[in-house]
């Protein structure tokens, strides 16, 4: 559609937008919405982006695609009338406890009452007292806050292909659940926490275990020890007033310490572990043609939707742990070892990018004597509030280290915390051991009808071609496994986060958690793997130094025992007979 | 049986079968609509056939082959045939008589007396005012001021015999369409017609077929909106029970004009003999050759398959009913992108009413002037409608559009029952308005009732007299709505609920001025602010109820009376001390405890106390209790 959109006045040349929201927020209108998100599918329920035609008519914006001699107003009394209505209406069937709710300042309802001057509500407030749902180690839901926007069923059905919350009943009944009403802990939620991401109140929120953590802060017997994942660093800042992909690490790692942690260690070590049994486990395969193609295990979202929908897959997955389950173990069983601690002076904390991580942390397997070996997992934006909550003010901080030596790591490390950083980092890294050669860049390209997938591949000294494929978002996910079992796509190995646009995008990151700072954060991290002298895992000696005291060589029986897992099938949601009840 | 394969061997067939029936030399028409069902006509069907068992000249219809054409005797299940108030409703032809009220014990009387050519004066048509029995029903007033396009067929025709359909040039329309029209002709002459869609929008029919005509896609669909929601309202279904063969072919050409070759039906679960007999439409249609591969060697293939709704309101919102017949949650979107490119599994897909396509069959055969001979200019053609309430003949009728309101009530409906006066149509159903006795010269049809505030919607009609509150009669569809809201959007979804909760607060003396003004502005935003039709439209009966009784709100509000001694909140019990005769049975029934006395002399209620069930009004021997 070529032409103009005349809006409020000003004409507007259509250039390829979608919707007239598109459009008017070009013009540098912010027209609110709560359910308009440009990567899910049009909805058009809130109503809060209706504008009035010159026909006046009302239309909603967002689902009004641009028509060349269009003219629009959005800012007509009319139009102001409707929208305070609408809020009205919502915050009359809202649970307005917003002081103590969790996402007090960064709610969309409240930003919006706020912006409208909403200071009272002409209608009786709902008795809604539904029970909230805390049967996920992930995810909590508090229907009482919900407002049906319908954000949170449409990612989980259209970006991660799940469905594991759905609308039920109709009218004023209308409510979001899950299969059978289960809480979503019993369900088939992979945990990814996408939900939390686009939930606009705090219907969808993650469970704090940020109490536990200043108990243990405050406990002078306790060694409290934390590490903290890559794609946390180019996003910290956003909640500090730095724009995405800023790479905040120096003042993070400073203010970590000011909140009185023994030790601040980087995820990135563990990650460099991770690349070197990783890339043995892979080459063995690849050798010997087993269990191809080999599908990556660090992120904890797919490995549970691998376990629940493709059982048969298990056998693909690489055994190894996650770079948060290696740090942990590490830190249980050598490190507890060379300090002559007691494990259980010992308090592991991980800073994740992730609500998924919360889980993984849980499983029983990652434990030691029924001791899980980390004891508290946290997200970006929950660091950062223990921070705001200690009064450190992070602008002002002077930039720190990690500690040695778990806090050294390599370039190929940082890149974990986006898609296609662990594919690159295994390739670099057989590359190395292979020819002895140094390369930094995988050049991957799209593949046609598979959004979210990348390829390459590499060509072996012996004349061997890799083929690998680099997917993200897990509805995606789902139909690059079909492609490949329909021998539609061939690899060897397959790099899987389920988050679209891996860990910089994660459930635990500060919202917004769109794809405009999913990509600035994924600039940062590219940015830092740049800096880095070195890139190729094989080139942290402090890994190597690892390996000599402890764990001999990769895939060692001892690697096995400490580094690497198994994985369980899980019954999906139909085939659970529990009822509630 | 073996299929029609042109339409030379289609025009054949008709004339054998129609000639066939010229040769009954008796038929016993029982009618099968729901309303005669409900009143005890299968019964009454059964004792026929029990009654004519033994009488040999009785034949079945089915039974006629080319080789026994003869004359013959026959007892038939008609669809509706309007008169619903007085059914059971059976028909005898050649005499042409129909008799109401027909019970099972009557049965052997009509059945002798129809042998001897003798009517029977008990059982006909009365006219209630004049007393004047109407053996020929087709002149009384009800059915003297209709005109039958539509219904045409409908309690004459046994509805699951595809013969009798055939046999007035039935599959004809199809059959002319098929060879010697290209689609954009059948197009034009819906649109040279000026059909406008009978589901209550009166968007032209003609327009937009074109839109999905002109679509190229691999695959389009017609579907039949066949869920009638409005309560009250029976006109689609009487269509698809009475003659379901002409909805079947109206699919066909409209199949054909937009280059669809599959077609749907909705219907709603709740229609099972809707359901039933289109099910034996389309079994004999595709028996006889008519759908399938190839029709009448034409090259045209067309099949049709049925849908039953799963009982929402909305889905008779054409985006929600795609989304359910898809076997999603029946939940509107936004439009564009208009079925018409996008609609059933992403496919250009035309929705068309029951009653536009029953219409279509007669405007290919008799031309789109023909139809236009009908009606208005802007609302040509005759339209079908539900007349229930206080009305003396309540049924299914049919009128060309234009007719007005009084015409419809006082001619057809036979007025207002029990002298009581007329105070107010709803029309529309819950999208819709009531109007009052100022707008009975008002025309009927979709420009004009529009302008009044109302619509004509599917066509239920609801006539209400001075016993009916206005208030309360708003309150009642503003509660179907809110529980038919699907839920998605904001404005309908909380919107409907809050106007709900201040109409209760009217009808419980609970409420102010200051609620009024807040009924009237949610109205208005959530005419505006809706996503789809059902809630663009939910304030109509509020809105409409203000624009004409706004007194009546007022009384509630203002003056704390219901004017029509209704809303039991405004109800005062008082024992009138003259009767009472101080039994003080009252006092002990009562739950509350709100009476109080000495035995012997008049009892008093505390009206505080009170609660309005009426308990005592009851119990009291005397007629002691006053309600006021």
């Amino acid at each position: 559609m070529k032409g103009f959109v005349t809006i409020d006045n000003q004409k507007v040349e259509i250039n390829g937008e979608r919707n007239l929201l598109e459009m008017i927020r070009k013009t540098g209108i912010d027209l609110p919405t709560f359910c308009y998100h440009s990567e899910l599918s049009i909805y058009g329920a809130c109503r809060l982006c209706v504008v009035e035609t010159d026909k006046g008519q009302v239309i909603s914006s967002c689902s009004t695609p641009p028509a060349n001699g269009m003219v629009i107003k959005t800012n007509t009394s009319r139009l102001m009338r409707i929208r305070k209505m609408m809020l009205e209406l919502l915050l009359a069937n809202h649970d307005r406890n917003c002081t103590t709710c969790p996402k007090s300042g960064k709610c969309k309802l409240q930003e919006l009452s706020n912006r409208f001057g909403i200071d009272e509500i002409r209608f009786p407030t709902a008795e809604r007292n539904r029970p909230i749902d805390k049967s996920s180690i992930s995810v909590i839901r508090n229907e009482n806050k919900c407002i049906l926007c319908g954000d949170c069923v449409r990612t989980c059905a259209e970006i991660q292909g799940i469905g594991a919350i759905d609308f039920a009943n109709r009218g004023a009944r209308t409510r979001v659940m899950s299969a059978f009403d289960r809480g979503l802990g019993e369900t088939e939620c992979i945990n990814c926490g996408q939900c939390v991401a686009v939930c606009p109140t705090g219907a969808l929120t993650t469970p704090s275990q940020v109490d536990l953590i200043w108990d243990a802060l405050r406990d002078p017997e306790m060694h409290v020890v934390i590490s903290v994942a890559p794609a946390v660093r180019v996003a910290i800042g956003e909640e500090f007033d730095y724009p995405p992909g800023a790479i905040e690490t120096g003042k993070m790692v400073a203010a970590i310490r000011k909140l009185g942690f023994n030790e601040v260690f980087d995820t990135c070590y563990a990650a460099d572990v991770t690349t070197w049994e990783e890339t043995a486990e892979f080459v063995k395969r690849l050798q010997n043609k087993e269990n191809l193609p080999h599908f990556t295990s660090c992120c904890p979202a797919w490995i549970k939707a691998c376990e629940t929908l493709y059982p048969e897959k298990i056998k693909n997955l690489s055994t190894c742990r996650s770079p948060q389950a290696i740090e942990g173990s590490m830190l249980v069983h050598h490190y507890v070892e060379e300090k002559k601690m007691d494990r259980e002076k010992l308090f592991v904390v991980s800073v994740m990018p992730c609500v998924a991580k919360k889980f993984e942390a849980r499983r029983p397997e990652l434990s030691r004597n029924g001791h899980p070996d980390v004891d508290a997992v946290i997200t970006t934006s929950e660091l950062a509030k223990m921070i705001k909550a200690a009064g450190i003010v992070f602008n002002e901080l002077s930039e720190e280290s990690f500690d040695i030596p778990y806090g050294f790591s390599t370039g190929a490390a940082v890149i974990y915390g986006m898609t296609g950083g662990v594919a690159t980092a295994v390739v670099r890294e057989v590359r190395y051991l292979l020819t002895g050669e140094r390369t930094s860049d995988l050049e991957t390209e799209p593949v046609e009808g598979f959004p979210g997938l990348m390829r390459s591949s590499v060509t072996l000294p012996d004349g061997t071609i890799v083929k690998l494929g680099i997917v993200s978002g897990m509805a995606n996910v789902q139909k690059v496994i079909n492609a490949i079992d329909s021998k539609e796509l061939e690899f060897d190995i397959v790099e899987v986060m389920a988050c679209p646009g891996g860990c910089v995008g994660g459930g635990g990151q500060p919202i917004p958690n769109e794809s405009v700072q999913r990509a600035k954060r994924r600039k940062g991290i590219i940015t830092d793997d740049i800096r880095k002298d070195l890139r190729v895992a094989h080139d942290n000696v402090l890994v190597g130094e690892l390996y000599n005291r402890w764990l001999k060589t990769p895939n060692s029986e001892i690697a096995h025992e400490y580094l690497h897992t198994h994985y369980q099938k899980r019954p999906r949601d139909y085939e659970i007979t529990k009822t509630k009840n | 049986m073996t299929a029609i394969c042109s339409m030379v061997e289609l025009v054949e067939k008709s004339k054998l079968y129609s000639h066939a029936l010229s040769k009954q030399t008796l038929r016993i028409s029982v009618c099968a609509g729901t309303g005669c069902i409900a009143n005890g006509s299968k019964l009454v069907y059964e004792k026929f056939l029990e009654t004519v068992k033994d009488n040999k000249d009785f034949v079945d219809i089915h039974m006629l082959t080319e080789e026994s054409v003869s004359e013959g005797k026959t007892v038939v299940r008609t669809g509706c045939r309007g008169f619903c108030s007085k059914g059971p409703l059976v028909h005898i032809d050649p005499l042409n008589v129909l008799y109401t009220h027909v019970k099972p014990e009557d049965v052997q009387e009509i059945y002798d007396a129809a042998l001897d050519g003798k009517i029977i004066e008990r059982l006909v048509y009365h006219d209630p005012i004049t007393n004047e029995a109407y053996p020929n029903a087709e002149e009384s007033p009800f059915y003297k001021n209709q005109t039958s396009n539509i219904l045409l067929h409908c309690g004459k025709i046994n509805p699951e015999s595809i013969k009798e359909y055939i046999a007035d040039q039935g599959y004809f329309a199809i059959s002319k369409v098929l060879t010697e029209m290209t689609p954009e002709q059948v197009n034009n002459i819906v649109s040279a017609s000026g059909l406008r869609g009978r589901g209550g929008g009166g968007f032209p029919t003609g327009t937009k077929w074109n839109f999905a005509r002109v679509q190229k896609a691999d695959k389009k669909y017609i579907v039949c909106n066949g869920d009638e929601g409005d309560p009250g309202a029976f006109m689609n279904r009487s269509v698809l029970e009475g003659d379901p063969h002409r909805v079947v072919e109206g699919m066909m050409i409209a199949g054909y004009a937009i280059g669809a070759d599959e077609g749907v039906f909705y219907v709603r679960a709740e229609y099972p003999l809707a359901i039933e007999r289109l099910k034996i439409a389309i079994r004999e249609a595709e028996e006889n050759g008519l759908l399938g591969k190839n029709i009448l060697g034409s090259g045209f293939n067309f099949k049709l398959s049925i849908r039953e709704g799963a009982g929402a309101f909305v889905c008779g919102e054409e985006t929600a009913l795609l989304a359910s017949v898809e076997g999603k949650r029946g939940i509107p979107r936004p439009r564009p992108p208009f079925p018409a490119v996008s609609g059933l599994y992403g496919k250009p897909t035309v929705i068309n009413n029951v009653e536009t396509l029953a219409n279509l069959p007669r405007i290919i055969l008799n031309g789109p002037e023909w139809f236009r001979s009908f009606g208005t200019e802007k609302s040509p053609g005759t339209k079908t409608f539900a007349l229930t309430g206080k009305v003396r003949n309540t049924g299914l009728v049919e009128i060309p559009m234009g007719t007005t309101l009084r015409q419809l009530v006082f001619d057809i409906g036979g007025g207002i029952p029990n002298g009581k006066k007329f105070k107010a149509v709803q029309i529309g159903g819950p999208s819709g308005g009531c109007l009052p006795d100022s707008m009975l010269d008002n025309p009927l049809d979709y420009d004009s009732l529009q302008k009044a505030g109302a619509m004509i919607g599917s066509g239920g009609i609801v006539v209400m007299d001075e016993d009916n509150c206005i208030v309360e009669v708003a309150k009642f569809f503003m509660t179907f709505i809110q529980a038919e809201s699907c839920g998605k959007c904001v404005a309908c979804r909380e919107g409907t609920k809050q106007m709900l909760y201040i109409m209760e607060k009217i009808v419980n003396d609970q409420a102010t001025l200051e609620d009024l003004k807040l009924l009237e502005e949610i109205a208005h935003v959530i005419q505006d602010a809706s996503l789809c039709a059902l809630g663009k439209t939910a304030a109509n009966p509020i809105l409409s109820t203000l624009r004409y009784f706004r007194s009546e709100y007022l009384a509630h509000i203002v003056d704390h009376q219901c004017p029509a001694g209704v809303c039991n909140a405004f109800k005062k019990y008082q024992i009138n001390p003259d009767l009472c005769k101080g039994c003080g049975a009252c006092a002990k029934k009562c739950p509350v405890n709100a009476i109080s006395g000495t035995i012997k002399s008049p009892f008093t209620i505390d009206s505080s106390i009170c609660i309005r069930c009426g308990t005592c009004k009851d119990t009291c021997r005397f007629g002691a209790i006053e309600v006021r």
